[in-house]
């Protein structure tokens, strides 16, 4: 151990002992729910929101969310980028420290994006990092190894991605929490263990002090982290709740602070109750239904068309989710960036009797009559809300004489089923923006997407896409995937319905909590009041 | 005793054996697999996690493959909750479900045979009613019902008591729990004790007893010897269902116990969670089934072990 280190190992520990003598005196304590347990506390193999929450106190990025969603300076102060659009250079700050004090060098997010992509690793959302230099090669085996992969440390604090082509969304995508870095040397000493307490050393505004699957995950400060100065709360304690009924009852006992959902069929007894602490707020996720358009007669958009204009959204929105989901027209839910206003089907503005009428009329067209009616049948993932919806769509699409049988199943078979291609007419599914750009939406209904449901096959679709791929003015580009999103639209390959929100708990007591579209939720702007 | 012993636990190494094999291709035969979610995955993605996970190899061999782990006592790691074995998740929840389940068990053993015994002496009176209209209500009102009701007025309304959280034991956070999991197994404790209670009160040798005038307490004693059997029998099922049967109890408590594991396994395809759950259950019925059947034998003299 050099002198260097030495010292600041000592003067560590000096911190940590001050941070407890003081921590002693008046610790605050933040009980948040979470929506079950997190799946891995590794960055790297993280899939869910709920890893997400947990991950967001433990790790800083190079680019982070602040707590209104917006990309923000993380570990690199600042950044450029090339003039082609290929190249970025990321300037870290100088005082980032990982939580035993080592630095926080560009060489450990050259180690951590290298693990990210090596197919050894199994990471589920490698393909986040996929518009790097070699990434997708490196994870499909294709020859290229994890030394290829365009992330280079120019010195301990400049770390220079190259990309495939240039991609407008690339900073928003730095923010998932699979771009997190990982601190090598513990990597290296306790492999897969690394994320356990005792083992975690992390960069965040927090470090790991505790993990019982079903009862917490407990945090405590990192005093070693850079903005710790303004990090008011002391120990986090991620708390999964199964039961949102029983977490608003523990809310409001005043065992939970802030809840990440709320019993649909009791927010108008809690908003009289709570008030104010009922937080709503719209999230980028739309649900929506997907038509199966190789198969006749949803392969006709006019059938496709009427079905989904048919549906009430209103109703659903206010009366089975109670106000807790927002009625969709459009397919990219609003507050989306580098798209502005989303289109919207023609027929949007008819009051519902004149859309009734204009929807007969497009089935009689079709060819469906009252002695021939339109049968339809519905797959769906099996919830509460879910059962509920799709029983009112079917309702709605009884009054223009269509006939509605369903297929439910649990999630799994369910989004087995639609991956695999089996045989269906309609099957509900859902989305939750991976990144804050409408590409990650349009680019589900692509000829060659797996997770194109209707299997919709537009060779016009595909090459407005390439388009807008290809395009590096972010204005004309938002042009070009407007076009797509009209056709998409007018087309009502997916007939969207409702939009996901953020269902949140919140306590007069717990500041710094904004709603957010990307349920962006760190602890470290939070501070609580007495 | 103890040969009777020996030989029940090796026999139940077949069945155990049989149990593992058509759950592990029950399962298997299910749709989907733990890595199909609404958020769906790249298709590169998800071939290196079934790689990974050894599920691009054929059925016949990772059969094999689980069967060896678990002869070494390794039930492999959990597809879902990636941080931890499956062994690690079961021994972090068990001593939960454990603690509430025997605190339960307990409870609902005290306050059934107690209450059964005194519907039995009182037969068709007021005390025996009463004992009856109270054990029905506990086998018909769900724990999903009597849990948030206790809640409201325990936790909110009078503020005694925590709502959830296990709190490492605390007394406290266990009072709601083992009383609403102990209440439908009162419930059945007192209907059968009652009902046995009944009929060894009529039997030749209590009435013998009886006419010899010894007291109430003697007599008490005798005849309980009797009617406890069925409630003996009735331990294993209540068991097995003190330990599945806590999965709505734990998630209505937000208790870390191995019961949600049941469920949450099945629907996540959580392969390896659900053959450990299963391999979980199974053992338990085994040796608590073996408890019951040398119970019998101390209380019953007429059962005897066949050396």
């Amino acid at each position: 151990m050099s002198l260097l280190t030495f010292t600041r190992r000592a003067a560590l520990a000096v911190a940590l002992l001050a941070g407890t003598t003081i921590g002693a005196m008046a610790q605050v304590t933040l009980n948040r729910g979470l929506d079950g347990d997190p799946t891995t506390l590794d960055p790297h193999k993280t899939s869910t929101v709920t890893d997400a929450h947990v991950l967001r106190d433990l790790y800083e990025g190079l680019l982070i969310h602040d707590n209104r969603g917006q990309v923000a300076a993380g570990v690199a102060e600042r950044w450029e980028r090339s003039a082609d659009g290929r190249t970025y250079t990321f300037f870290l700050r100088a005082n980032a420290r990982w939580s035993n004090g080592d630095p926080v060098t560009a060489e450990d997010f050259v180690f951590s994006m290298r693990r990210v992509v090596d197919p050894a690793t199994a990471a589920q959302y490698a393909s986040i990092l996929f518009p790097i230099l070699n990434a997708e090669r490196i994870n499909r085996n294709q020859g290229a190894s994890v030394d290829q992969l365009g992330v280079r440390a120019v010195n301990a604090t400049t770390l220079e991605i190259t990309l495939n082509t240039p991609v407008p969304f690339f900073l928003e995508l730095l923010t998932h929490q699979t771009a997190l870095p990982v601190h090598p040397a513990s990597v290296r000493q306790h492999g897969e263990a690394f994320v356990r307490a005792g083992n975690k050393v992390s960069n965040g505004a927090y470090t790991l002090l505790e993990q019982s699957p079903g009862s917490h995950v407990r945090l405590r400060k990192n005093p070693a982290f850079h903005d710790a100065a303004n990090v008011r709360i002391d120990i986090v304690n991620h708390i999964p709740i199964r039961d949102t009924a029983a977490g608003a009852r523990r809310f409001v006992a005043g065992e939970l602070h802030l809840t990440v959902d709320i019993p649909a069929d009791q927010l108008r007894q809690l908003r009289q109750q709570l008030g104010n602490q009922v937080s709503v707020t719209p999230l980028l996720g739309t649900h929506y239904m997907a038509f199966n358009t190789a198969k006749a007669p949803f392969s006709d958009r006019r059938v496709r068309q009427a079905l989904s204009m048919a549906i009430d959204r209103e109703f659903i929105a206010e009366q089975i989710w109670q106000g807790t989901a927002i009625a969709a027209t459009s397919f990219i839910p609003p507050g989306m960036s580098n798209f502005g206003e989303a289109p919207q089907p023609s027929w949007v503005n008819l009051s519902a009797i004149d859309r009734e009428e204009r929807a007969k009329a497009l089935l009689r067209e079709a060819g469906f009559t009252a002695a021939n009616p339109l049968k339809v049948q519905i797959r769906f993932n099996m919830t509460d809300n879910n059962r509920a919806s799709m029983i009112a769509i079917a309702d709605q699409w009884k009054q223009i004489g269509v006939e509605t049988t369903f297929i439910s199943t649990d999630a799994r078979t369910h989004f087995n089923f639609l991956r695999e291609r089996g045989d269906m007419d309609v099957a509900r599914a859902g989305w939750i923006a991976d990144y804050n750009d409408a590409q990650n939406f349009l680019f589900l209904l692509e000829s060659t997407n797996t997770l194109n449901y209707s299997r919709w096959v537009s060779p016009a679709y595909d090459a407005i896409m390439a388009r807008a791929a290809a395009e590096g003015n972010l204005e004309r580009r938002a042009v070009i995937l407007r076009e797509a999103a009209a056709m998409v639209s007018e087309e009502q390959v997916y007939a969207p319905f409702l939009y996901f929100t953020n269902r949140n708990l919140v306590s007069s007591r717990l500041q710094g909590f904004v709603g957010n579209p990307r349920a962006a939720f760190a602890s470290r702007y939070m501070s609580l009041t007495n | 005793m103890l040969i009777y012993i020996l030989k029940r636990l090796a026999s139940a190494i077949p069945t155990l054996f049989v149990i593992v094999t058509l759950s592990f291709f029950l399962i298997r035969f299910a749709p989907g697999g733990p890595f199909d979610v609404e958020q769906q995955l790249d298709e590169v993605v998800l071939a290196n996690l079934n790689r990974h996970f050894g599920l691009d190899q054929p059925l016949w061999m990772q059969y094999a493959l689980y069967l060896g782990g678990l002869l070494r006592g390794d039930f492999g790691p959990s597809f879902i909750l990636r941080d931890f074995t499956v062994s690690e998740l079961i021994m972090s929840g068990l001593p939960v479900s454990i603690t509430i389940g025997l605190l339960s068990l307990g409870l609902a053993l005290m306050i059934g045979v107690v209450f059964g015994s005194i519907a039995a002496f009182k037969q068709n009176r007021s005390a025996d009613y009463s004992v009856m209209v109270f054990a029905t209500m506990g086998i018909t009102v769900p724990t999903f019902v009597v849990g948030p009701i206790l809640q409201i007025v325990f936790g909110l309304t009078l503020a005694w008591l925590p709502l959830g959280g296990w709190n490492d034991g605390a007394i406290r956070n266990l009072i709601m729990p083992v009383l609403v999991l102990a209440l439908p197994q009162v419930a059945v404790v007192a209907r059968l004790t009652r009902a046995a209670m009944i009929e060894t009160l009529r039997a030749n040798h209590i009435r013998t007893l009886r006419s010899q005038g010894l007291p109430t307490l003697t007599i008490t004693r005798h005849a309980l010897r009797g009617a406890l059997l069925p409630v003996v029998s009735y331990l294993g099922p209540a068991a097995a269902a003190l330990l599945t049967g806590s999965i709505v109890v734990e998630n209505i408590f937000s208790l870390p116990g191995v019961g949600r594991y049941f469920v949450e396994g099945a629907l996540n395809r959580d392969y390896t969670l659900v053959m450990g759950t299963v391999v979980l259950v199974a053992v338990f019925v085994l040796v608590f089934n073996l408890i019951v059947d040398v119970l019998y034998a101390v209380l019953d003299p007429r059962v005897r072990f066949e050396g």
